[in-house]
């Protein structure tokens, strides 16, 4: 009864006699983790879409966006998947080095983009257009907060990742791990696409 | 509804009923008639699940009394395991059954909305045309109810009453926290919430005395959170508001904020003269001088908000902080084991320079006892 | 002592004397009891030298077996609590008449109902059920473990850390005075100055983490570790509610997470999502609470579902009713449970058609759950139904849960439930299920897969004792409640005017009596088994003669699980194996891949406990401090490459001798 035996209606096969290995589930799991962070997402946003325009007296999105800043700010993210992108090509063809490269840029693209953000945000700060001023602006430091904390997290991870990757090369397991930080990547990408979409140009333009 | 029906499962019930006859099922037999239908459509529901859940119960104890082990002579077929006309039934059953019911959920949610004026006084007599309905406005406090009569310019804590078979419109809010307005005998409950304001309609049909409550809890004197709502005839209401003017003192703004505070137990109370626009301004939240009114915030942001210069308005909008710092008023039995207020040491520096001066009535409350000082 | 109060704000936070509850006689018992229980414990496991073991085989245990006993050793320590805290609002409620103001100030009283709800649900029903899930789902498909063992391990000690945070409240300061669901502005920072509120929200993030992870880990086994052949029509049923189950909790926790962070932005930094004031909205926590609220009473309902869909099919003897309308039952009340949360609170307000629309959805979620309850109906049809103690729950739990989905029923139309919304009607029916539907299932899988995981079965006499008590008492604990309901009473009150009532909360405190004593027995059972466990030892690996491929390995089965992956013909797939000559292998037995063990996600989950600590108290040196550290840890644990061992052949060969020796011996 093995697995080179065929099989019959009278002899079936009941086990496997070689080694059983299973399809790996990293990717699904990391996906599945990326539709849950999403769902958080999702609820920052409807958060916002209820309580976005409830200013409490206070300034709107008219009065506080800076949109070229946030336009240059989106160049910033959008440039960094660019050049992930660049350093997934760079580990498919098994090149260390380059890989590293590509990596380092990204991750100071990320470092501008978060930069800006905190400029914004000390800007409004300032204004006194805090979290503690209305709901909008308690939605709007929440939502745009967290994906900056996430943007600040996959640059932690990033860094551990180039470090890694220095230190073993390119193997089975730090690929799986770029593939895992580049979903992350695009994915905050996407989000950030309908954070400038859904409140800055809504608000300054709708 | 179905009449027919209805005599049935009293028939049916009757077992149950007279068992049951020790207490006062209020839900099942109150005195006013939204209360009256929405009782009527428990049975209905139940009724109609009942066509259901009985075959299965009884199902469940035949199956497993027939089918036990023990008995050999009862047919064994351990591969039978589908049969399409079988699972037809079981998937259609239940399914007819949740289509009559959806149909009379349709048509009972919408006839017996809160938000919807009455058009009879109960089964067999429809609103008279000229019929006024009387209004209530209903404040949920902590812990205890105020009434407004805008009609007759009086307000009463923890006691209300309407004439039998007026329609009564109330208008319901609350000051703190989420409350809910519920007279079982009367009609079913609607929330209270604060700067929001739920309407209900309703009759009642019967004098007497009745029992109103908060059915959310609330805090800690939620438990005491009880009124007593009075069915009168128009005469005996019109001496019960006599009394009120009689009896009552004013509640002007002042009264009122002092009123607010946290108390429990609190006793029954007049005021003879209620200012008129005080719901209004406890609605809107502004009932205390300096703030701005909701109303006039929502109206704001509409427009596009109140520019970048508009710091001053935040502590006109502050509201939920009333207590804080506020020594007698606190919410004791809210308030942390180590009597630290929460939030004083978290808000960011820029925050507390205007936390207080905007409201120079802050420490009203250290130089006059709350209601709770006075009823302790 | 100290000198500079600034200091000592420092170190300590909103953290003081006063802040141990020294005024609470009640407590102090308490604490000195588990004091006791703890230094015997601790005292016990040094002079057995238990700790090296305990560490190494245990805490840092990455096999799905192991941990699937963790959970449920978590529950049911917890369910201790969570009942306690019942029998005290029995006793209250049943006492507090006539100006008799009971032994619990309303202080005391609504932290009691605000644990009992939180701990029952989260840390007794969530912790029973993944449990199960983790212990039985990779065997039935089988597999060696799940797709990411250590991340099972971390999610484990997460839910622990939950508990602990929630159970150190008990003791340092207080617990939230809010309800379970700690309604906004009621648990806003205004209204719940106090750390109470907080103990509930970092216990509940702390344990969500846990919880969600566990749900994608057993997504990704179901999914991608099944046996060849086990196509998705062919997964045994279990399976079947665990993946609708675990798709329910990744898609509903982190509205969980991310409505309770709005709720702590509120609370620490002032935001104003759920305020009265500036533009808050509370009704919109009220909104996304149950978006979160409603499918997690699936996610506990439906792997119960599996449970006794197992249990009815071994019992009777029979292939399972409906194998195919079951599965699409289960898949429709999933999504449908994402479509009915506004049942919640019908009373706050919405227009007549937004209720009537979500009144109308709760109802067809009825039509599915009536099918099942058909199928299991029919499966015992034509069976030869065998009464042991899983089967009797089985029965039992027929009868109740109709009875309970009819309450439900009513609950569902909107001006019916505008005056039953917040009674004791609502509390007597939603008892009626997690009681009469969740916890008899799982006491019943308790039964059923105990000589699973233990090699031998759990006493029968007690079993049957436990059963009755629990069943009749649950009777006399909440019919009650459905009257008392219909008297107009609500729920959550403390003190009563009404003298008329106290009659019936004194039938219910004795109902709670009786579940008392069937807890009691429960734990009587398995002592009296331990004791006597040679007479109840099961060397077949198939005491109940099972039907899907968790019988076909020894008992308790070994750490890799199977030898050989089985290859699946059939969802039947043991009883399918039995049937057509299955043999076991004998010979040919290679090493095996397995995962390592690490320590990594019970560090993890010990500093999350000190950061909520902080958190709480505001002692922002030790937040900052484990926060840090947490990233640290996991980085250097991201530095571990070599996290599996091969099980050497040999170690096989003598583990799979041992076995055809024991099933010698049966013949």
């Amino acid at each position: 009864m093995s697995a080179s035996k065929t099989e019959t209606a009278e002899n079936p096969q009941f086990y496997l006699e070689e080694d059983h290995h299973p399809e790996n589930s990293t990717n699904l799991g990391f996906w599945l983790y990326l539709m849950s962070d999403c769902l958080i997402f999702a609820i920052l946003f409807a958060t916002y879409a209820v309580v976005g325009r409830n200013y409490a007296a206070g300034p709107s999105p008219a009065d506080l966006f800076d949109l070229p800043l946030v336009a240059l700010n989106t160049a910033m993210l959008l440039f960094s998947s660019i050049t992930y992108g660049f350093a997934m090509l760079q580990m498919e063809r098994g090149a260390k080095a380059e890989t590293l490269f590509w990596l380092g840029v990204t991750g100071v693209f990320g470092l501008a983009f978060l930069g800006i953000e905190l400029y914004e945000f000390s800007h409004l700060l300032h204004e006194g257009a805090g979290p503690q001023r209305s709901a909008f602006l308690s939605a709007f430091f929440t939502l745009v907060g967290t994906h900056g904390l996430h943007v600040t997290f996959g640059i932690i991870w990033l860094v551990t990742l180039m470090v890694q990757v220095s230190k073993h090369g390119l193997i089975p397991e730090n690929r799986r791990r770029l593939m895992c930080l580049s979903m992350f990547w695009h994915f905050l990408d996407v989000i950030w696409i309908g954070v400038f979409s859904v409140v800055y140009l809504m608000g300054v333009l709708g | 509804m179905f009449p027919m029906l209805k005599r049935l499962i009293q028939i049916a019930l009757l077992p149950l009923l007279a068992t049951l006859s020790g207490c006062n099922l209020v839900v099942m037999s109150p005195s006013g008639d939204i209360a009256r239908q929405q009782a009527d459509l428990i049975i209905v529901s139940t009724v109609l699940m009942l066509l259901i859940i009985v075959p299965v119960v009884f199902l469940t104890l035949y199956f497993a009394w027939h089918y036990r082990h023990a008995n050999t002579t009862a047919k064994y077929d351990p591969e039978w395991h589908h049969s399409t006309r079988l699972e037809v039934v079981i998937w259609a059953a239940p399914l007819a059954i949740i289509v009559a019911l959806g149909a009379i959920t349709w048509i009972s949610t919408h006839r017996l909305d809160p938000y919807r004026p009455l058009d009879r006084l109960d089964a067999e007599r429809p609103v008279p045309a000229e019929t006024r309905p009387l209004t209530v406005q209903v404040v949920a406090l902590d812990w205890k109810w105020l009434f407004f009569y805008p009609e007759y310019g009086i307000a009463t804590v923890n006691e209300m009453a309407a004439p039998v078979d007026r329609p009564i419109t109330f208008e319901i809010t609350s000051s703190s926290v989420m409350n809910s307005f519920y007279i079982p005998a009367l009609a079913g409950q609607i929330y209270a919430m604060p700067g929001m304001q739920t309407k209900l309609h309703a009759v009642i049909n019967k004098e007497g005395e009745f029992e109103g409550l908060s059915a959310n809890y609330s805090g800690a004197g939620f438990s005491h959170m009880r009124f007593k709502f009075h069915g009168y005839t128009a005469e005996g209401f019109d001496g019960w508001i006599a009394k009120v003017k009689q009896q009552g003192t004013a509640l002007n703004r002042d009264a009122y904020l002092k009123l607010e505070k946290p108390s429990e137990r609190e006793p029954i109370r007049y005021f003879a003269a209620a200012d008129k626009d005080l719901y209004s301004a406890i609605l809107n939240m502004c009932a205390e001088p300096g703030k701005m009114c909701m109303n006039e915030m929502m109206h704001i942001d509409m427009m596009g908000g109140a520019g970048t210069e508009s710091h001053e308005n935040r502590a006109k909008l502050q509201y939920d902080n009333r207590r804080i710092g506020d020594a007698e008023g606190t919410n004791a039995a809210t308030f942390p084991a180590t009597g630290t207020p929460a939030k004083s040491d978290e808000q960011p520096h820029n925050e507390q320079g205007h936390g207080n001066h905007s409201m120079p009535d802050t420490n009203n409350g250290d130089a006059d006892p709350a209601p709770a000082q006075i009823n302790n | 002592m100290f000198s500079n109060p600034d200091i000592l704000k420092f170190i300590f936070g909103r953290l003081s004397f006063e802040s141990l509850p020294f005024h609470e006689p009640i407590l102090i018992v308490t604490f000195a009891a588990v004091c006791l229980g703890g230094i015997g414990v601790v005292g016990l496991m040094t002079y057995f030298k238990l700790w090296g073991p305990f560490w190494r085989d245990w805490v840092c245990s990455v096999d799905h077996k192991k941990i699937g006993i963790m959970y449920i050793v978590l529950a049911i320590i917890m369910l201790f609590r969570g009942f306690a805290d019942a029998i005290m609002m029995r006793v209250q409620q049943a006492i507090a008449f006539n100006g008799n103001e009971g032994y619990l100030n309303s202080h005391h009283y609504d932290q009691i109902f605000t644990a009992h709800g939180v701990i029952m649900i989260f840390f007794v029903a969530m912790p029973f059920v993944t449990g199960f899930m983790n212990y039985i789902v990779p065997l039935q498909i089988g597999a060696r473990d799940v797709s990411f063992p250590f991340l099972n391990n971390f999610s484990f000690w997460m839910t622990t850390a939950g508990a602990i945070i929630i159970m150190i409240s008990l003791f340092i300061g207080e617990f939230a005075r809010t309800g379970w669901l700690a309604y906004p502005p009621l648990s806003g920072a205004d209204y719940s100055p106090g750390v109470g509120v907080d103990y509930y929200i970092w216990g509940l993030q702390v344990a969500g983490v846990g919880t969600t992870l566990s749900g994608i880990n057993l997504i990704a086994t179901i999914v991608k570790m099944r046996a060849p052949g086990m196509s998705f029509m062919k997964m045994p049923i279990f399976t079947w509610t665990a993946l609708c189950t675990n798709i329910l909790i990744v898609a509903s926790f982190p509205i969980l997470t991310a409505t309770l962070v709005l709720l702590s932005l509120d609370r620490y930094v002032g935001t104003n999502f759920f305020t009265n004031d500036l533009g808050g909205n509370p009704m919109m926590y009220v909104n996304l609470i149950w978006i979160w609220g409603h499918p997690e009473v699936y996610i506990l309902i439906l792997p119960v579902f599996g449970i006794f869909s197992e249990i009815v099919a071994t019992f009777s003897g029979k292939r399972l009713f409906g194998y195919a309308s079951m599965v699409y039952a289960t898949c429709v009340i999933m999504i449908l449970s994402y479509l009915v949360w506004l049942h919640h609170f019908f009373t706050m307000g919405s227009g007549a058609s937004v209720n009537a629309f979500f009144g109308i959805t709760t109802m067809i979620i009825s039509i599915p759950t009536g099918a099942k309850m058909f199928n299991w109906l029919f499966t015992m049809y034509r069976g030869r139904i065998r009464y042991d103690v899983p089967m009797l729950w089985t029965v039992g739990f027929m009868v109740t849960f109709a009875i309970g989905g009819m309450t439900g029923v009513m609950l569902a139309v909107p001006p019916a439930d505008f005056v039953l919304h917040n009674s004791l009607f609502l509390i007597a029916h939603f008892h009626n299920v997690i009681i009469g539907g969740v916890l008899f299932g799982l006491l019943a899988g308790v039964n059923y897969w105990f000589p699973k995981a233990f090699g031998f079965k759990l006493n029968q006499f007690w079993g049957k004792v436990s059963f009755w008590f629990w069943f009749v008492g649950f009777y006399f604990a909440f019919m009650p409640l459905y009257v008392l309901g219909l008297m107009g009473v609500t729920r959550r009150v403390s003190q009563f005017e009404d003298p008329s009532l106290q009659i019936w909360f004194i039938i219910a405190a004795c109902g709670a009596g009786m579940i008392a004593i069937g807890i009691a027995s429960f734990i009587i059972q398995i002592g009296v088994s331990v004791w006597k466990r040679d007479e109840l030892r099961d060397e077949t690996g198939d005491p109940w003669h099972g039907r899907t491929l968790e019988w076909s390995t020894s008992s308790p089965p070994p750490d890799y699980n199977f030898a050989f992956t089985p290859v699946v013909h059939d969802h039947d797939s043991w009883y399918d194996m039995k049937n057509r000559g299955y043999a076991r292998p004998l010979q040919g037995f290679k090493p095996i891949h397995m995962p390592k063990n690490t320590g990594t996600g019970a560090i993890l989950s010990g500093i999350s406990v000190a950061l909520a600590f902080g958190l709480i108290w505001y002692m922002w040196w030790l937040a900052a401090l484990s926060f840090i550290a947490i990233i640290v840890v996991s980085i250097v644990h991201t530095f571990n490459y070599n996290r599996d061992y091969y099980i050497p052949a040999d170690d096989v060969v003598a583990e799979e001798n041992k076995r055809t020796e024991l099933l010698a011996r049966q013949v």
